[in-house]
């Protein structure tokens, strides 16, 4: 496998073939923010939180799916970037209900913890107070549609390493939620083998541990992690 | 008696309609990715996709419901709820609504008390909007019962309402 | 069948015909306006006169002057009628039999047509949209029979390329370069797609073409199908275009029984089947891989590119996706030549392009005009300027993704770079003027709630960002905004126009960064003081 050699904010990066800008960039210790990225899963490009300036071009790239390309600079840290992750982050703020003093993920929220290092302070829209359903009829876990941010790493984790395809996401547009089965109450999906693994990915406290109270939610990746391991690079001794 | 072969009729139609979908199923090969074409038949067979009918070709084409549902719901073709004996569809193009579409849809929707994507409570009419029909030269136009009419004003839109009520 | 069939097909069409024919428009516009009774009724009054033997009436596509429709021709004066319908069907008659009639007539030479030049259009209006044998007549297959038996493939894109066409769709990728990716793409199996799924309201152009000549798309189809190796097909259409698509069909019927579609086509070794995918009512599958993912059945999503659809498009195969109009130049483009239509239009933007010209403007329909053409020649001679003496305002092309052109710039020349210099872009060809009544605030809320009602709702700038921006500009009209959201609405559009995953979030704020741009005074005159 051939190596390529690239640049981010001025730093050399050498990059495996193939590799994407986020994987280089997290193997030499950058950061790029990201949320509807999970290493294993597919990427999507959806959250846009990753997009990178590449050379000259006016064109902002997803740092997650675009590949390195030998001798390309990127840039991921400029004024404008900062500014513009920031309005991305307030839209999803505004969009639903995100109010962490009463979320069981208060502390443990990829959400909360991207809008700290990103230094929101405030959100310059209008909050929408949509009232969304919370749906507690699966035994072992709920969902909290508030807390939604339509990442689908649920969708993507259920079908591709699970294998169930219990998720999927419905309707469009703002009116877009994801559901269990025909739309029905997560209890009553058929196809749903409560593993577990929708409640692990999810970035926020929309999917959480029944029982749970405000700021309770731990979220142990790991076994999830070792799982898509074996599955992707077949390792399945860790 | 009368009634009971009425109600033969009705289920007879019915049994017919399951025939066409499943031709249809078939002369797509029951190919998972031929939903969208199934949907297509299906919606025109039963005038909406029921639970049912979602279910059956969940079923038929071997997909995850979430995913039928998923792409029944993203397409404003598709209606999950029964429609109206008539529908009545207002262009809201831009060249419609240059020419006043928007004032038509009001006048309407005052006229009947329901609002465009509702149906009225005796199931007589459902109103709607498009996204432009591509007859900008004749607007506004509004579509009823699949028929295109061209130059709509305030008093054309609410003498058809009157014809079908 | 082979060249020799092909050749007597035409000559028996032509034999067939009778030396007067009375072409009656049958695309949808008219047939809104009842052309097809009016069709009919004129055959039966023909029936009973001694002319049944030397006049016939024949039902076309779009002759253009939509806003006169119902819409007649004779094909031997050249004259339009005009505002044909059951009551005054009769006057045709009497003016084919030479008597004096009272009805409106129209010439050829009349403004509406004389600066207009027809390639895309070249058989609308002139044959049966619903007989193979007219195209025939008209020359039709004939190209494709050349290019299969002539031509290599590289030959066809040489020629293309050298044509400097560019992408109709909107975007204007040249499509000499977009062939040529596909055709060195390796794989056992290629696709050719054609976008028909004309999204952009205002926009009837791609309607009209299929309406009323569907064998010149599938013969384009078919020689690019041959120019790039692929040998399946779609046209992925919208299903609010019933007529169209109906007449698609019975043209791939025809095709398949005449041996041009199917295998061995004009007894070559070139396999090329065509099948039609009907859309669901989505504005956001006419970009392209959006449309991919509806063909394969699914939510009509886009995913980023690259991988650009050339190497990695419908099942992972290698696509090629060109839009109606794109199709509709290549037999042109081959039969005339890549020199021929290189010299037509601008340096950057070659040939022609069709407009739908709609709005406050006393002629509206459908017209091709060669590029480079000024905007005030479109809107004030073809167009024949705001009826009631009203003023002009503004030009708005290219649907919700393109922009306001103030009456200022209308001196533009039409072509893709300068579109989008003032803010616009070419778009799919919707052109819609607006009078000195109209509020352009409004007309940027009326297509920012079109986005965002339309936005898929996969990435987040796009999916509330066009709800913000909406917001906002709600709030601006109802004079409840201050300077603050007006700066922020432009922060907004900036960001949802350069963070957007796909062409319809990153076009979504161009009506309103084009209105601001050209008429901020009207924004900030209903801004509310600070006190």
């Amino acid at each position: 496998m051939s190596v390529k050699t690239f640049s981010i904010d001025g730093q050399i990066i050498s990059a495996k073939e193939g590799q994407t800008i986020l994987e280089a960039a997290r193997d030499a210790g950058i950061f790029i923010p990201t949320l509807c990225h999970f290493t294993g899963l597919t990427n999507v490009g959806a959250c846009r939180l990753c997009v990178v300036e590449i050379g000259n071009s006016p064109k902002l790239q997803p740092a997650c799916t675009t590949k390195v390309i030998e001798g390309m600079e990127v840039k991921v840290n400029t004024e404008r970037l900062k500014e513009y992750r920031k309005l991305i982050l307030e839209l999803l703020f505004a969009e639903r209900n995100h109010q962490c003093s009463v979320c069981v993920a208060n502390g443990n929220c990829e959400l909360q913890n991207l809008a700290i290092k990103l230094g929101i302070d405030h959100v310059r829209f209008e909050f929408r107070y949509q009232n969304y359903p919370v749906d507690i009829s699966h035994e072992l876990f709920g969902i909290d549609h508030n807390r939604c941010i339509l990442c689908t790493r649920c969708v993507r984790v259920c079908d591709e390493i699970e294998g169930a395809h219990t998720w999927d996401v419905a309707f469009r547009g703002a009116n877009a939620i994801v559901i269990t089965d025909m739309n029905q109450p997560w209890g009553e999906s058929e196809s749903c083998t409560s593993c577990g693994k929708c409640v692990l990915v999810c970035p926020t406290g929309a999917l959480f541990k029944r029982g749970v109270s405000v700021a309770e939610l731990q979220k142990d990746k790991s076994h999830l992690e070792f799982l898509i391991q074996a599955k992707v690079k077949k390792q399945w001794i860790r | 008696m009368e009634a009971v072969e009425k109600k033969e009729k009705v289920e007879q139609k019915q049994d017919n309609r399951l025939k066409f979908l499943n031709a249809a199923l078939k002369r797509n090969l029951y190919q998972p990715d031929s939903l969208i074409e199934i949907l297509h038949t299906a919606q025109e067979l039963f005038g909406y996709l029921s639970k049912e009918t979602l279910e059956y070709i969940t079923r038929e084409l071997k997909l995850p419901p979430s995913k039928v549902y998923g792409v029944a719901t993203f397409y404003n073709f598709f209606s999950l709820k029964p429609k109206g004996e008539h529908t009545c569809i207002v262009c809201m193009g831009t060249a419609c609504y240059v020419k006043g579409a928007a004032e038509l849809l009001s006048e309407m929707e005052k006229f009947l008390n329901i609002k465009a994507g509702e149906t009225t409570k005796d199931g007589k009419i459902s109103i709607a909007t498009a996204r432009c029909i591509g007859t900008c030269g004749s607007a506004p136009a509004v579509i009823y019962d699949n028929q295109v009419a061209a130059y709509q004003t305030k008093e054309s839109v609410i003498q058809k309402l009157k014809e079908w009520l | 069948m082979d060249l020799a069939e092909l050749l007597e097909i035409a000559e028996k069409e032509r034999r067939r015909k009778k030396p007067i024919e009375i072409h009656c428009c049958v695309a949808a516009s008219c047939v809104s306006s009842n052309s097809q009774s009016v069709k009919d009724k004129l055959s039966e009054l023909l029936s009973n006169t001694d002319l049944k033997d030397r006049v016939e009436v024949v039902g076309v596509g779009c002759m253009g002057l939509c806003s006169k429709g119902p819409l007649l021709r004779n094909s031997v004066t050249n004259e339009f009628y005009c505002h044909v319908n059951l009551d005054n069907v009769s006057e045709v008659l009497k003016d084919i039999q030479g008597q004096k009639a009272r009805i409106e007539k129209l010439k050829i030479d009349d403004p509406f047509y004389r600066k207009q030049m027809h390639i895309v259009l070249e058989n609308s209006g002139k044959i049966d949209p619903e007989s193979i044998e007219s195209y025939i007549a008209e020359g039709g297959y004939l190209t494709l029979y050349q290019v299969l038996h002539e031509m290599t493939p590289q030959e066809v894109i040489d020629e293309i390329t050298k044509s400097g066409l560019r992408g109709r769709g909107g975007a204007g990728y040249p499509t000499g370069l977009k062939w040529s990716l596909v055709a060195k793409s390796q794989a056992e199996k290629k696709f050719v797609v054609c976008n028909a799924d004309e999204g952009d309201p205002g926009a009837f152009m791609d309607r009209s073409v299929l309406e009323s000549d569907p064998h010149k798309i599938l013969e384009g189809m078919i020689i690019a199908a041959y120019a790039v190796g692929a040998q399946q097909g779609y046209i992925y259409i919208r299903g609010e275009y019933p007529l169209a698509i109906s007449r698609l069909q019975n043209a791939i019927k025809q095709a398949r029984k005449y041996g041009l579609l199917g295998t061995q086509i004009f007894e070559s070794n070139f396999d090329f089947k065509i099948d039609i995918r009907i859309g669901a009512g989505a504005f956001v599958c006419g970009e392209e891989t959006a449309l991919m993912q509806s063909i394969e059945g699914k939510r009509g999503t886009p995913y980023p590119r690259p991988p650009y659809p050339a190497e990695y498009g419908l099942w992972g195969y290698p696509t090629l996706i060109n839009n109606v109009e794109t199709f509709a130049n290549v037999v042109p483009i081959i039969r005339n030549g890549s020199e021929w239509f290189s010299k037509i239009g601008t340096e950057k933007s070659k040939g022609t392009k069709v407009f739908a010209l709609a709005g406050k403007v006393k002629k509206t329909g459908l017209i091709e005009v060669p590029m480079g053409i000024t905007l005030r020649e479109i809107v004030e001679e073809i167009g024949g300027g705001v009826p009631d003496g009203g003023k002009i305002k503004a030009v708005q092309t290219g649907g919700p993704s393109g922009g306001c052109i103030p009456a200022s710039k209308l001196d533009t020349p039409v072509d893709y770079e300068s579109l989008i210099s003032l803010g616009s872009m070419m778009g799919s060809g919707g052109m819609i003027v607006m009078d000195d009544k109209t509020n352009m605030v409004e007309v940027a809320r009326f297509f920012m709630e079109f986005s965002k009602d339309e936005s898929c709702g996969k990435c987040i700038p796009c999916r509330a960002g066009t709800y913000e921006i909406h917001n906002i500009l709600t709030k601006i009209i109802e004079r409840e905004a201050t300077q603050d959201d007006f700066e922020k609405l432009k922060l907004l559009c900036q960001v949802v126009k350069d963070t957007s995953l796909c062409g319809l979030g990153q076009s979504a704020p161009n009506p309103v960064l084009s209105t601001i741009m050209n008429f901020e005074e009207e924004y900030t005159s209903l801004l509310k003081k600070d006190t």
